[in-house]
């Protein structure tokens, strides 16, 4: 369309960091589509992505400062926020103040938080959600190649023989790389997919071969791969001798703990034949690529498993070439940004250790600063246990939820509200972590905001601003920096443009380099702020000597370790922290679903993304159901040593047995009891501090209230009183899961309180067998609906949702409504001549000319018409002589 | 030589009688029919919708005189019976004619119960309950303003709809609250009330009347409570009660009703009754859909087939004439014990409720939507298990069907 703008950006989501067209019309609607440039995806786009427009209401947004519950200036905000970071570090030193920030900012919003923190405040205390989510695959990474580098490409995916996909949902996290997989299999049936799991989840779908594996026995699986491969003789001996150490040890390890495919099998209650294909397929296949993600990385082992598998790749010198390497996808947009930028409290900047003297130097040189931290800060789940200790008396919390996604939720939410100063730079007002802070301070949301993303393959793209800042919200980099100017430290945060940040990080990253830092984007670092602007996709590294950037690292089979070899980690499985026991003998797994991001304050917006699953479930096996007593639709409890939670019961042949599956999604606003972060264990690895979210012990109890129900309205409601609600926003409605403990006891005025009383009512009660429901319609709109019922059998939704499209309600919508689905149809027998037995003159016209009715007698005969009070007998006349 | 057969009654039961045996037995009787009315035999039912305009005369005549002829009976038409001589087997009519008879059927109907009030012989008080009495207020509403209907029943409403359609400014009296409550349950009579009411009827309910006052035409009716409303027409529609003078003075032997047996015949062998003259193990009949099955149990002993037997059922109402559907059969009140299913969209005046007592439906009341009326009939005749069909069975059969 020729009035139309298009802008080239990112998808905010997950890490395979789509190109999107942003299209924006005259009339002032925006549409999205794939961007067919951009190297990640080639045009296409997930469900997410491409509900992306929906997402962009004002609605909910949080767009002004505040203090204290009141609206204030933002000189006014910056100045409390500066005053009381002050008092704080002066009170009791840097460590007690704290950012939480997150994978969500773009990577200069990252650098200048980190830059202000550890180079200036002088604490490293800043620590990023990316801890809960790859901070394992960065410890495994860093211990195998000395550095924090993802060898290959997703092209490697396209080339390989054998993809195994390890601990990863792909389908529904990663839809796009997934997506590229299935082309792939599809113009190559030759190439295998493994699919390592404890679910039979929707990426199975393409496996040859899927191993449900026991949870948490990865490293066990991988060490038994190491052991075959030796024993197979398939060992690569003259890249293992040149260009590693450490795999004698790391042998010695694999085969105590998994000596043979028998022990392996038995360890990870797998069958024996699947075991050995796996093996097999595995040493037989040089073109190989494992892709791993939470499955992984989520466990208090993750370093351990991550290193497991990387083993096996350099055992097999299967590494730094195309079709091959061990590939960790990440979760969010730039988690790779904050890894670059060092926004992990044990980390320093640009991919440079705090505690290496070198670094520090050359770090402090390069910020001009003399307060540089150098001693690794706390990490996202301690940082809040230093919160409940009073070591840390103020936090920042940037782009992220805590209270939501941190295990352990509801301590969180307790420990926050404990915290003397809680400063919030949100996009949303509805997050839970935004309603216990002190000082808010309204940050610009994806649209509105540029900057550059990092996405799981090391490729740099621009995120750009195509929307205009609503309200009074700022770049998050101006805040900072703002308060970093306000805090006395001036010169090193008097940025005037995004690009300049993104230079001076480019710049760092190439300071003194000379090829030692996997991370050089020095030859970006003189560009100009036009060029910066046009920037296209890139992968890092990109130097001098690589202007175009860098497909594929390793290919000179040199690491950054300090011989310059890999180190095959010698790794003794261990099993997660917290075992099953017979109070809690189910193991909780956490994860994505499809349609919903992070904590739902996005995708929860679009009608669309709620209607795929539009509850907190949890999936569980016909056996486990069984078991506790639980069907599918009821609800259930579920409750660990640290919380509980409630959630619709999903019984499904695809979880394994004594596992449960319930999503991450759910937060305050959308559901009463639905945060699952509140059961989880607060466990994490020794190395990388990543938390066991995969693995906690609960029970599950079937749940039975008074009463379960759902209402309907076209404009949202105050929150339910009742233990259960979930709210979905669908097209034209707000949809809520209700259930209750409290028996109602009349139930019109209840509904009439819910709902208001303005409009035409319509009832249905059956109340022996306690049902009741009602729908009001406004001006033939229909409005808002109630439903209640004993038992959780009540109609699906879809035929009513559907409704609320309708510009008008019909008459037979409006007579089927409280049945909650249209009738069947029945013919149309046209209108009735004989009312006392209801028959149409459709029905007797084809009597008649059927040939089976001749005269008023055989109507009556045949159909009855005429044979009660005979008023319609002229007519039955009227209508043979016709 | 052919037997003689009598019918006193030129009603819709008789003539249905005679119907049936000319059907079973066109040879068999020598047919003799005597009617009060001076017409053939017409639809009684059907004279709401004359009142109200939908209908003429002509076309709620069941049978004309020139059917009698073709079927060789003899009809006399305005003529009263006053005296049954069951020794000789012989009907005595008013004006002196005699007729023999082999079989006689009595099929003298009801009359309308009138009050026993001051001021109830005046001019322009009448019943509702023949030509006679539609031609009456036809002609009145040319003339007159100010009709009243006391009596807010199924028969009252259906006069005051048509006096409303013909021009009159119509009141109802009725002494309870609840309008037609031999059809509707409190909610219900409210929808229509005020369902009336937009259609400008008026209602003066938990009125008791007193008096009608007038000189020689009505003009006033006065309450106990001692208001007055101004009243040109009075029509009196508080029900019917058999018309068993003449059997009663025959010495047949009555109670509320002529009493008949399980095949219609009365305590004298040789005499039938049918309709709403009679009493059938206790109970007394006013809708069509008994009095129908009566003529056709009855006709099957006259023609000595002799194995038919009367059951009476449980009876459903459909109204139509003031443009409101209801259906309404069995316990729609719902007594302890029982339980309801209620369906209400008041804003369009729609009302529905089931009944239901051992998971069978015992009662159905529809008012505004009837489309289901006869499906739930024939479950609670059948007395069919509801429960499985519980849920949805109020939304009507093609939402319990789509469950297959």
């Amino acid at each position: 369309m020729a009035n139309s703008k298009i802008s080239l950006t990112t998808c905010p989501y997950c890490g395979v960091g789509c190109g999107v067209q942003a299209i924006q019309e005259k009339d002032g609607s925006t549409s999205v589509k794939g961007d067919k440039g951009h190297p990640a995806n080639f045009g296409r786009l997930c469900s997410k992505g491409s509900a992306l427009a929906d997402t962009l209401g004002l609605e909910g947004r949080l767009l002004y400062p505040h203090v204290n519950g009141e609206r204030t200036s933002w000189d006014t905000a910056l100045d409390a926020v500066t005053k009381g970071l002050t008092k704080v570090i002066e009170q009791h030193g840097a460590d007690a103040v704290a950012f939480y920030v997150s994978g969500q900012l773009l990577t200069e919003d990252y650098y200048v938080a980190n830059k202000l923190m550890k180079g200036f405040i002088g604490s490293a205390n800043i620590d990023t959600n990316s801890r809960l989510c790859m901070s394992s695959a960065v410890a495994g990474y860093k211990r195998a190649f000395g550095s924090d580098s993802v060898p290959g490409n997703y092209k490697d995916l396209e080339l390989a023989d054998l993809i195994v996909i390890e601990g990863s949902n792909t389908a529904w996290c990663h839809p796009i790389v997934y997506q590229r997989i299935v082309k792939a299999k599809q113009d190559r049936p030759n190439l295998k997919i493994v699919v390592i799991d404890p679910r039979k989840t929707p990426t199975c779908d393409i496996a040859d071969l899927h191993l449900p594996i026991k949870p948490g026995s990865d490293a066990t699986l991988f060490n038994g791969l190491l052991s075959y491969i030796s024993q197979q003789q398939h060992v690569d001996w003259a890249f293992v001798n040149q260009h590693t150490e450490g795999f004698a040890e790391a042998l010695i390890s694999a085969e105590k703990s998994a000596k043979n495919v028998t022990q392996v099998a038995q360890r990870c209650e797998l069958t024996e034949q699947d075991v050995s294909r796996f093996f097999q397929l595995f040493v037989n296949t040089e073109k190989v690529v494992t892709l791993y993600s939470q499955g992984v990385n989520q466990s208090s082992s993750g370093t351990d498993k991550s290193n497991s598998i990387i083993n096996c790749h350099l055992a097999t010198g299967r590494i730094g070439k195309p079709a091959m390497g061990p590939f960790s996808i990440t979760g969010q947009p730039n988690a790779m940004g904050g890894r670059e930028v060092g926004a992990l409290s044990n980390q320093l900047a640009a991919h440079m250790e705090l505690d290496n003297p070198i670094h520090h130097d050359l770090v402090s040189r390069f910020w001009q600063t003399d307060n540089l931290a150098s001693v690794a800060g706390t990490q996202a789940v301690d940082m809040f246990e230093e919160i409940a200790n009073g070591n840390i008396k103020a936090i920042w919390v940037i782009a992220t939820n805590p209270v939501v996604t941190l295990p352990n939720a509801d301590k969180v939410l307790k420990t926050i509200e404990m915290c003397d100063l809680v400063i919030v730079s949100e996009c949303e007002y509805n997050t839970g972590t935004v309603a216990r802070a002190n000082i808010l301070l309204p940050a610009l949301a994806w649209g509105e905001k540029c900057g550059t993303v990092t996405n799981s393959e090391r490729r740099i793209s621009h995120q750009r601003q195509f929307l205009p800042s609503p309200g009074e919200a700022k770049k998050d980099w101006w805040i900072l920096a703002q308060v970093a100017q306000r805090m006395g430290f001036g010169d090193a945060f008097n940025y005037q443009t995004t690009a300049e940040i993104f230079r001076e990080h480019a710049a760092l990253s190439g300071f003194e380099n000379e090829g030692q830092r996997d991370f050089d984007i020095s030859g970006l670092a003189s560009m100009t702020d036009d060029e910066y602007a046009e920037l296209l996709p890139i992968q890092w590294p990109v130097t001098d000597q690589k202007p175009n950037g860098t497909q594929r690292l390793f290919e000179d089979k040199q690491f950054f370790t300090a011989s310059g070899k890999a180190k095959i980690i010698a790794i003794t499985p261990r099993a997660p922290v917290n075992k099953t026991s017979k109070e809690y003998p189910i193991i909780l797994n956490t994860g994505r679903v499809r349609d919903q991001w992070h904590t739902m304050t996005r995708t929860a917006r679009s009608a669309r993304l709620n209607a795929h699953i539009s509850e907190p479930i949890m999936q569980i096996h016909p056996t486990d159901a069984k078991k506790y007593d639980l069907n599918h639709g009821a609800l259930a409890q579920l409750d660990s040593q640290w919380g509980d939670m409630l959630t619709r019961v999903v019984v499904t042949e695809e979880q394994r047995i004594g596992s449960v599956f319930v999503p991450m999604h759910w937060n305050f606003f959308m559901s009463s009891k639905g945060r699952v972060n509140a059961l989880v264990n607060p466990v994490v690895d020794p190395i990388s501090g990543q938390p066991e979210s995969k693995h906690t012990p609960i029970k599950v109890v079937s749940y039975q209230p008074a009463w379960y129900g759902f209402m309907f309205s076209r404009t949202p409601l105050t929150p339910v009183d009742s233990p259960y609600w979930v709210k979905i926003k669908g097209e034209q409605f707000w949809r809520y899961e209700i259930a209750g403990e409290k028996a109602i006891d009349d139930f019109p005025s209840w509904a009439k309180k819910q709902l208001g009383e303005k409009g035409e009512w319509l009832e249905f009660s059956d109340l022996s067998a306690k049902r009741f429901r009602a729908g009001k319609i406004i001006d033939n709109r229909l409005e808002s609906i109630v439903f209640i019922s004993a038992d959780y059998g009540l109609p699906t939704r879809s035929w009513l949702s559907q409704l609320f499209s309708e510009q008008t309600i019909s008459d037979e919508m409006r007579m089927s409504l409280l049945a909650g689905k249209p009738g069947a149809g029945l013919p149309d027998t046209g209108s009735v001549v004989c009312a006392c037995f209801g028959v149409g003159e459709n029905t007797i016209k084809e009597a008649i000319s059927g040939g089976s009715a001749k005269t008023v007698d055989d109507i009556g005969t045949l159909l009855k018409a005429g044979t009660n009070c005979g008023s319609c007998i002229p007519e039955l006349k009227k209508i043979i002589s016709a | 030589m052919k037997q003689k057969l009598v019918l006193i009654g030129n009603g819709m039961a008789g003539m249905r009688t005679v119907d049936e045996l000319l059907k079973l037995s066109p040879d068999k009787f020598e047919i003799t029919v005597f009617g009060a009315e001076p017409h053939g035999n017409y639809n009684r039912i059907m004279l709401s919708p004359v009142l109200a305009g939908d209908k003429q005369l002509s076309e709620i005549i069941i049978n004309d005189l020139q059917w009698y002829e073709d079927n060789k009976i003899t009809l006399y038409t305005g003529k009263t019976i006053t005296k049954i001589d069951r020794v000789n087997q012989q009907v005595i009519s008013d004006d002196g004619i005699t007729s023999d008879y082999d079989r006689l059927i009595i099929a003298t109907g009801s009359l309308p119960v009138l009050l026993d009030i001051p001021g109830k012989q005046l001019e322009g008080v009448i019943s509702f309950r023949d030509i006679n009495d539609v031609n009456v207020m036809i002609k009145t509403a040319k003339t007159h303003k100010n009709a009243i209907v006391i009596g807010g029943g199924l028969l009252g409403l259906e006069a005051a709809n048509g006096l409303m359609i013909q021009g009159m400014n119509v009141s109802v009296v009725h002494r309870s609250n609840t309008l037609m409550s031999q059809q509707l349950d409190q909610e219900a009579a409210d929808l229509m009330r005020e369902e009336l009411e937009q259609k400008g009827m008026h209602f003066l309910l938990n009125h008791h009347t007193e008096a009608l006052l007038g000189d020689d035409r009505v003009e006033k009716i006065r309450f106990k409570d001692g208001t007055e409303v101004a009243a040109d027409l009075v029509v009196m529609a508080i029900g019917v009660r058999p018309n068993i003078t003449l059997a009663k003075a025959s010495g047949i032997q009555c109670d509320r009703g002529i009493l008949v047996d399980d095949t219609l015949q009365t305590y004298t062998p040789t005499i039938y009754a049918v309709g709403e003259c009679v009493q059938h193990r206790n109970k007394t009949f006013g809708l069509v859909a008994p009095l129908f099955e009566q003529a056709r149990v009855c006709a099957n002993h006259l023609v000595d087939m002799g194995f038919a037997s009367y059951v009476s059922a449980v009876t459903s109402t459909k109204l139509k004439v003031t443009g409101i559907n209801l259906f309404s059969a069995g316990d729609y009140v719902g007594v302890d014990g029982t339980e309801s299913i209620i369906f209400k969209d008041v804003s369009r005046h729609i009302y529905k409720k089931l009944v239901i007592k051992n998971n069978t439906i015992v009662g159905i009341l529809l008012y505004g939507e009837t489309t289901d009326g006869l499906w739930y009939f024939s479950l609670l005749t059948e007395g069919q298990n509801i429960s499985d069909i519980r849920e949805n069975i109020l939304f009507g059969q093609q939402h319990v069907e789509e469950q297959g």
